[in-house]
């Protein structure tokens, strides 16, 4: 069975959210329409519903991470879930662990939910595969293979921005070859139908597998820049830079760094995105990381919303009875 | 037989008077997706209120969540008035088992604390599971447990009663 055939039922549910790849525009939009009633939870005086009341929800971070690791425990918590943070990065598998037993013990508290992140590409699907039938498997980022709720924060940050997805054009900047938020991102970007996706990287930041998703690719920002809807910016991470795949952030920043001139070229609406945490100064500059065209907080804010459709779209897809899953 | 148009008028009677009744001047009134906001808004009209309609999905609020799980095609709550201390109207389309009722009214209290909640349904079909009663009630019809009775809409608003399959 591959992942994709993993995370849906016998009818096409999704029982775990392991990558947006070989998942439908259906699919897409039923957690984007989930995530637009869910949105405003959080203006209520109660920010909080009793969806998931009684369910309990494991974050398994192999991984270090704040954002993502916080707000799927908030979406978890407003959703009136108990919610397990598991950091095992600092924990037993450096007693030497294996995943497998780690996924075993913590399946013995009773759990209904795991959120997995991992640096090995493949991760989620693993724990998925060997899970409990009961047990909703949700991918936090698993090596630079994907991010499928980034991506889902990241269209839906761009649907309430600009709904009509065949008249857009969409930039992505940076390190795509080491992005699991791009290539989720382009999975998604292509089933919901966005009318031009762009990579604007230096040859060394580029992976094979761009042009085959039919993305224009771009060397230069200055062409590539030029009339988007929707710039992306990815995080430069440093430990590229020791492995010389670029000469230095300074450079980087001069070639490639979004300026104000630089989102000039784009169209005069256009909105800039990131999925942080930004490095000032290295792909972004404060100006326009701060300035009016930045919608880089809005994306934290709708990652809520969004992982709060996924979790009580797989778990109440678990929910139904068996002779319906059958 | 059974002509909706004909008996939202008949609430918006009823409502009228107990409104009155209760000294209530500038009541709020809230439809619960998709029929019972139909119905609101055509009271809302009837009776010239001015406050603008609020509109409650209790998909998030259902007690069989762990039978069903999330309904697909579920719509945002809005109650663009502030709940605390308002009079507020609550609208539905049929009155059964009273849980969406149950669902409707948790879900109202997570926005405030208001100074009352009344219930006005276009049908009432009997066979409620909990203690819950409507004050305005469009017509009471007795329909056997296997029957389901659908408004369709919003224009024109039809009342189907079918065979459950």
């Amino acid at each position: 069975m591959s992942a994709i055939d993993l995370q849906l039922d016998s009818q096409g549910r999704l029982l775990h959210f392991l990558s947006v790849e070989g998942l439908s525009r259906h699919h897409l939009t039923e957690i984007l329409d989930t995530a637009e009633s869910l949105h405003g939870v959080a203006e209520r005086r109660v920010k909080k519903l009793p969806t998931l009341h009684g369910k309990t929800v494991v974050n398994l971070f192999f991984e270090a991470s704040t954002r993502t690791r916080t707000t799927f425990e908030l979406a978890a918590k407003r959703l009136s879930a108990d919610v397990l943070n598991l950091n095992i990065a600092t924990s037993s598998t450096s007693k030497g662990e294996s995943l497998l037993d780690t996924l075993r013990n913590i399946e013995a508290m009773q759990c209904d939910m795991f959120v997995v992140r991992h640096s090995q590409s493949g991760a989620a699907e693993f724990m998925a595969r060997h899970v409990k039938p009961h047990i909703a498997v949700l991918n936090a980022g698993d090596g630079c293979h994907a991010h499928p709720t980034q991506a889902m924060l990241d269209t839906f940050t761009i649907r309430r921005h600009k709904p009509d997805f065949p008249a857009l054009r969409i930039a992505i900047v940076g390190d795509i070859l080491h992005s699991r938020v791009a290539r989720s991102l382009i999975h998604a970007l292509n089933i919901l139908g966005a009318g031009e996706v762009r990579v604007i990287a230096p040859r060394t930041l580029l992976p094979v597998w761009v042009e085959q998703l039919g993305v224009q690719v771009f060397h230069a920002p200055q062409a590539g820049l030029r009339d988007v809807d929707v710039i992306v910016m990815l995080r430069l991470q440093r430990e590229r830079m020791e492995r010389a795949l670029l000469p230095s952030e300074q450079e980087f920043f001069q070639q490639y760094g979004l300026t104000e001139e630089r989102l000039a070229l784009a169209k005069p609406d256009a909105i800039v995105m990131h999925p942080g945490p930004i490095n000032r100064g290295v792909e972004i500059d404060s100006r326009v990381a701060d300035g009016p065209r930045s919608v880089i907080l809005e994306q934290v804010t709708n990652g809520i919303a969004i992982r709060m459709a996924i979790m009580s779209i797989t778990l109440g897809n678990h929910a139904r009875p068996a002779e319906e899953n059958a | 037989m059974h002509d909706a148009e004909f008996l939202i008028e008949v609430m918006a009677g009823q409502l009228r008077d107990l409104l009155s009744r209760r000294a209530i001047a500038d009541p709020a009134l809230v439809g619960i997706h998709t029929g019972g906001v139909w119905v609101a808004e055509r009271l809302r009209q009837r009776l010239g209120i001015t406050t603008p309609l609020g509109q409650l999905d209790i998909s998030f609020y259902r007690d069989d969540f762990s039978r069903i799980g999330v309904h697909p095609q579920v719509r945002p709550s809005e109650l663009p008035f502030d709940v605390d201390n308002r009079h507020v109207v609550l609208i539905d389309d049929v009155l059964y088992t009273g849980r969406t009722i149950r669902a409707a009214l948790n879900e109202l209290f997570d926005y405030g604390r208001p100074a009352s909640v009344l219930l006005a349904v276009l049908v009432d079909r009997g066979g409620r599971d909990l203690p819950i009663e409507a004050n305005v009630i469009g017509t009471r019809l007795k329909l056997p447990p296997g029957q389901q009775i659908q408004l369709t809409g919003p224009n024109p608003l039809q009342l189907l009663i079918q065979t459950a399959p």
